[in-house]
């Protein structure tokens, strides 16, 4: 019964979304063209001269760009929630028989898919820069994406539960996400950090997001990252709790 | 026959403010019954503890014998909500709402396309919410709450905004709502609406509800004035005038006459009056009270201020 209003509702919430001109364009063309990108620059002028250099084209591109699309969903679901409060439709979907949870959960399935959807658009169009001998873990870097989207997104609940109004809600979102993305590891190791960023990193579910991301793409078992699926795991249930408590529908 | 709603003493507050107070009242099996008052006055709050999405702090509900605190799903199976201000997915089409509606509810939906049609939305099923005009939006949000075939309707301030034309038409949904046997729990600050629509009225101002009755009860009981204007060229006609029973003013501007009294039979009185005499005039009407005087009278100002 339920299952068939989380069916709809989910099938209705994807069609408006690609209805939504700049969403669609926003969320999925935009990293990959920025991928592209940035790709392009790599492979065709700066040549990597140092190891660190190297190592980031090769690992820390592609996890960005994974990064920069769960942050971005994580945005996108931050925007429509607080729309959907602001123009009272969370109201008027919980006047009907379905249940809370069952609303959002619909959401969270809009962007994981979104995510999966942009991923894969990514790797097909960034394969004419990484043919040469990798072997890349597709399967595992999507589960792997997929589980620290859903992680970060009980973030954007969180978030979502705090943003005033509407128009606050991308810069918030914004404001707490990208730092995140700043001491997740990606850029410098979380070893170089000084000890009060470091310590800000190992609460930022990014962090781990990072750690598992790079390690899949490298070819790590999951075994050797079942902390970091525990961290995600943990940051999920936390944030999904506390927002179970401080969600405001209205 | 036990009521379909009844609500008992019920308080609600938001922080310091409070918002219902002491509010009691039943609703019957089929009846329009209309919770009226200004702005601010708690109609909503009210409403939306009945429909289980406040939790009043004090005082006792029963919707078709249900909680709608602790039975809350199983009452939404039963009632259609129509809720103030609001809005759908700017980018949803009619079909696709009605659509979800019915995929909510146990009970096989009424025949959405059917109901479109009853509406007046058929042209519109491919649009987008967004594109709709506000009366197109509220019929559409009547549709939604007629879904399931509800027992019990409540619609929230169903035609603020709306142009009068868009809202006679509302106005005959709802009874065709009520003609189909549902009960209607309606708000609305709007006198004439109420006045119209409804089969009784509560009057609440201040979270508190001052009288209940049907609204006819109601003005004559709290403004039982009449008045009477007439124009004649007779300039004996006002002596005459004061001698009806019951009449207490007579005034005169020009030739025509202002005649106040009190009572039902002061206009029957007064045509005595005239025929007797042999009074010939040019012009008569009366001025009756109406809900916006018994607002006026029970709580000291208009509903409008």
């Amino acid at each position: 019964m339920m299952l068939r209003g989380l069916w709809k509702l989910t099938w209705i919430e994807i069609k408006i979304f690609l209805r939504e001109p700049l969403g669609a364009i926003g969320t999925i063309v935009i990293p990959v063209v920025v991928f592209l990108v940035a790709g392009r620059m790599v492979s065709h002028g700066v040549a990597p001269t140092s190891l660190a250099a190297s190592n980031f084209v090769s690992v820390g591109l592609p996890v960005l760009a994974a990064v920069l699309i769960a942050v971005g969903a994580v945005l996108s679901l931050v925007t429509i929630i607080s729309i959907y409060r602001e123009g009272g439709i969370l109201k008027r979907l919980r006047a009907t028989p379905l249940r809370p949870h069952t609303i959002l959960t619909a959401h969270v399935i809009v962007k994981l898919l979104l995510t999966a959807a942009t991923l894969l658009l990514m790797v097909l169009a960034g394969k004419r820069y990484y043919p040469v001998g990798i072997h890349i873990p597709l399967l595992g870097f999507t589960v792997a994406l997929l589980i620290s989207t859903c992680s970060i997104l009980s973030i954007g609940f969180l978030i979502a539960s705090i943003v005033p109004t509407a128009r606050f809600a991308q810069p918030i979102g914004a404001v707490i996400m990208y730092p995140m993305i700043a001491v997740s590891g990606l850029f410098v190791p979380v070893q170089s950090l000084p000890p009060a960023l470091q310590a800000v990193a190992k609460v930022v579910p990014l962090t781990y997001t990072v750690s598992l991301l790079e390690g899949i793409w490298r070819g790590d078992t999951w075994w050797a990252h079942k902390s970091d699926v525990a961290a995600l795991a943990v940051g999920f249930v936390v944030c999904t709790a506390l927002s179970a408590k401080v969600f405001r529908w209205e | 026959m036990r009521p379909v709603i009844e609500v008992s003493a019920v308080r609600k507050t938001y922080g310091s403010i409070v918002a219902v107070d002491e509010v009691s009242f039943e609703v019957n099996d089929g009846e329009i019954f209309g919770l009226i008052g200004p702005n601010g006055a708690g109609k909503t709050t009210t409403m939306e503890c009945i429909e289980g999405l406040r939790t009043p702090d004090r005082g006792t509900i029963s919707v078709l014998g249900l909680d709608p605190f602790n039975d809350v799903y199983k009452l939404q199976q039963r009632i259609g909500v129509q809720l103030q201000q609001a809005q759908l997915q700017k980018r949803i089409k009619v079909w696709e709402a009605v659509d979800l509606w019915a995929s909510l509810y146990q009970k096989k939906a009424i025949d959405g396309e059917r109901l479109l049609e009853h509406l007046g939305l058929v042209d519109k099923r491919n649009a987008w919410f967004m594109t709709l005009s506000g009366g197109q939006k509220q019929r559409l949000f009547i549709a939604l709450a007629l879904i399931n075939d509800p027992d019990v309707v409540f619609l929230d301030e169903l035609t603020t905004g709306l142009d009068p034309q868009a809202r006679r038409a509302i106005w005959e949904l709802v009874r065709g709502i009520r003609e189909r046997g549902k009960t209607v729990f309606l708000t609305t600050h709007l006198m004439e609406e109420a006045e119209r629509l409804c089969d009784r009225v509560a009057i609440i101002e201040h979270g508190r509800i001052i009288d209940i009755d049907k609204p006819a009860n109601l003005v004559n009981r709290h403004c039982p004035e009449r008045t009477v204007v007439l124009a004649t060229d007779d300039l004996s006609a006002a002596e005459r005038f004061r001698t009806i029973p019951r009449v207490e003013a007579v005034t005169c501007s020009d030739s025509q006459f202002t005649i106040r009294g009190r009572g039902d039979d002061l206009v029957t009185e007064v045509i005595h009056c005239l025929s007797e005499n042999r009074i010939r005039v040019t012009d008569f009407r009366t001025i009756l009270p109406n809900l916006e005087d018994v607002f006026l009278k029970l709580t000291g100002h208009s509903i409008r201020d």
